[in-house]
């Protein structure tokens, strides 16, 4: 008995196992043909190991530039990244991270159900990662097994919900309908981007950032992989001149020439990134169908709070001015940073481009061209020095040269540490109860005239 | 006949267009079509008949051959008006 027992923890506690377990489940819900459920189940569970091999080539072009960077400015550099953090996490905490999120969307279609929160969350790769930064803060702080996933679960459902509602007001106002929401994890930035924008608005009449005739041709950005490569190359670049060859050389080269070795790792990056993508997209493509087809079947009138880049085609000159702003906020952050002599987040170019983008077209909604430039540029500091403070609350993971990114992973996070500080498990299960319960009382005040 | 949604990160938004054409592909009964979705720098001419993607990426996916460009990703009205001739097109509807 005991040895069978000892085999099905195993078997859970194997995170690809466990995830293709749940893509089974989910396919024969909805009951599909023996051939899709194979497939579905197989793909589920090899793009688990896809995201740990990425992991791997990740590691391998990290480290490096860890030491570089503290060679060249003796001070770490951190690159905000949530491919490559979670990827880092999936060996201790995928099995965890698996079930919070699998508890975390029936979480979420409950709240939708029984709440005026309506809005099922659907963009799948944030609902995993906001799950894995759970996991690892709740482990941290001490919760372990049936009270880990049960709170986790809750985080995530009520993250899912949350969310989308604090930017609904601007979707509203850009999109002229109440269709549609928004599912990211920049939620805060965007809506502290709409924010700005009214504030900064003026007098006179709204100038939009689309009576601008921009120079086309930068849509290359939009391409992760080559946007990726070629900032981390400057960046990688500029740090192994500033630590020298001879230290480059002769501690990580091998020999082989400074400048070609950053060229390289910077490329090693880009590529561990893209394989990550390619699990995540594979462990997707069951889970988030399932998902949808089961909330469509129980929930009512909801919204699907859908991918940042829907909120794009309204105003694609806003997207630009955002991603250029957001990333100067960015830079101008991470002067200071290491002029304060401490921890240094570098400017990702992804989260810089999918955040600050939505950050301009918001600001541009409320605001015009100022509030989409000081929208978006609000939103590049928000995102440099929130990670900071998420450093210290990751354990060991801290330590990685890699962070979680966007504005929400860092509201969630401090949330959740700021309560383990104050009182421990306790306090932090009871923080989490009652933010649920607001949502609920909430929802008991104004019945059905503000539901839709 | 294969289909292929595009977007930057291959993730979210083309992963959504794909569900869509899906759903709209059996509310019409046409079957034999595999639809799939990537992002725009795996996306190669030839590795799908049709390449589905939204304006604000339109230019970079100019090369992949036949493309649809969609004005508002999240309009079913115009995904099935668009999807509806391509079907006609390749003569399966």
């Amino acid at each position: 008995m005991n040895k069978a027992l000892n085999i099905l923890i195993n078997v859970l506690s194997e995170p690809s196992v466990l995830v293709a377990l749940i893509a089974l489940v989910g396919l024969l819900a909805q009951r599909k043909n023996l051939s899709d459920i194979l497939k579905g189940t197989t793909k589920t569970f090899v793009g688990f190991l896809v995201i740990s091999a990425g992991a791997g080539v990740l590691q391998q072009a990290l480290a490096p530039f860890g030491d570089m960077f503290k060679a060249a400015f003796h001070v770490s550099g951190i690159v905000p990244n949530n491919e490559a953090i979670v990827a880092l996490a999936v060996s201790k905490y995928g099995s965890s991270t698996a079930l919070i999120m699998f508890f975390g969307m029936i979480v979420n279609l409950l709240i939708a159900r029984f709440t005026r929160f309506k809005y099922i969350f659907l963009t799948g790769h944030i609902t995993l990662y906001m799950s894995c930064m759970i996991a690892i803060i709740l482990s941290v702080s001490g919760f372990t097994s049936v009270s880990l996933i049960l709170f986790g679960a809750l985080t995530v459902g009520i993250f899912m919900s949350l969310s989308p509602a604090v930017v609904q007001p601007f979707v509203r106002k850009l999109t002229g309908n109440d269709n549609v929401a928004l599912g990211h994890s920049g939620a805060v930035g965007f809506a502290i981007g709409g924010l700005v924008g009214m504030a900064v608005k003026g007098k006179k009449d709204i100038v939009s950032t689309e009576e601008i005739n921009f120079p086309k041709g930068l849509g290359f950005l939009r391409d992760s992989t080559v946007s990726i490569a070629l900032t981390m190359a400057v960046f990688y670049i500029i740090v192994a001149i500033f630590a020298g060859p001879a230290y480059v050389e002769s501690h990580l080269s091998n020999g082989k020439n400074y400048i070609l070795f950053a060229l390289l790792q910077a490329g090693m990056f880009s590529a561990g990134v893209f394989i990550i993508l390619s699990g995540v997209r594979l462990v997707l493509a069951e889970i988030v169908p399932a998902f949808k087809g089961i909330s469509t079947k129980i929930v009512p009138n909801s919204k699907p709070a859908l991918d940042v880049p829907i909120v794009y085609t309204y105003a694609p000159n806003a997207v630009l001015i955002g991603f250029f702003s957001s990333f100067v906020g960015g830079i101008v952050s991470m002067l200071i940073l290491v002029l304060s002599g401490g921890i240094v987040i570098l400017p990702g170019v992804v989260p810089h481009f999918f955040t600050g983008a939505a950050a301009g077209v918001f600001g541009n909604t409320m605001g015009g061209v100022r509030g989409a430039i000081l929208g978006a540029f609000v939103n590049g500091v928000l995102i440099s020095f929130m990670p900071i403070l998420l450093i210290p609350v990751l354990g060991d993971l801290g330590l990685a040269n890699a962070t979680f990114s966007d504005s929400d992973f860092g509201v969630v996070g401090l949330f959740l540490s700021g309560l383990n500080q104050m009182g421990g498990k306790m306090i932090t299960m009871i923080g989490i109860g009652l933010v649920l319960l607001i949502m609920i009382l909430v929802s008991l005040k104004k019945p059905k005239s503000s539901a839709q | 006949m294969k289909i292929l949604t595009v977007c930057g990160s291959g993730l979210g938004t083309s992963f959504m267009v794909e569900m869509n054409i899906k759903q709209l592909l059996n509310e019409m009964g046409v079957d034999g079509v595999e639809v799939d979705h990537s992002d725009l720098g795996s996306a190669t001419p030839g590795s799908a008949d049709v390449f589905f993607l939204a304006r604000d990426i339109a230019e970079g996916g100019a090369s992949l051959g036949d493309v649809v460009v969609l004005e508002n990703i999240i309009d079913l009205e115009e995904l099935r008006t668009k999807l509806t001739a391509v079907l006609q097109d390749k003569n399966l509807l």
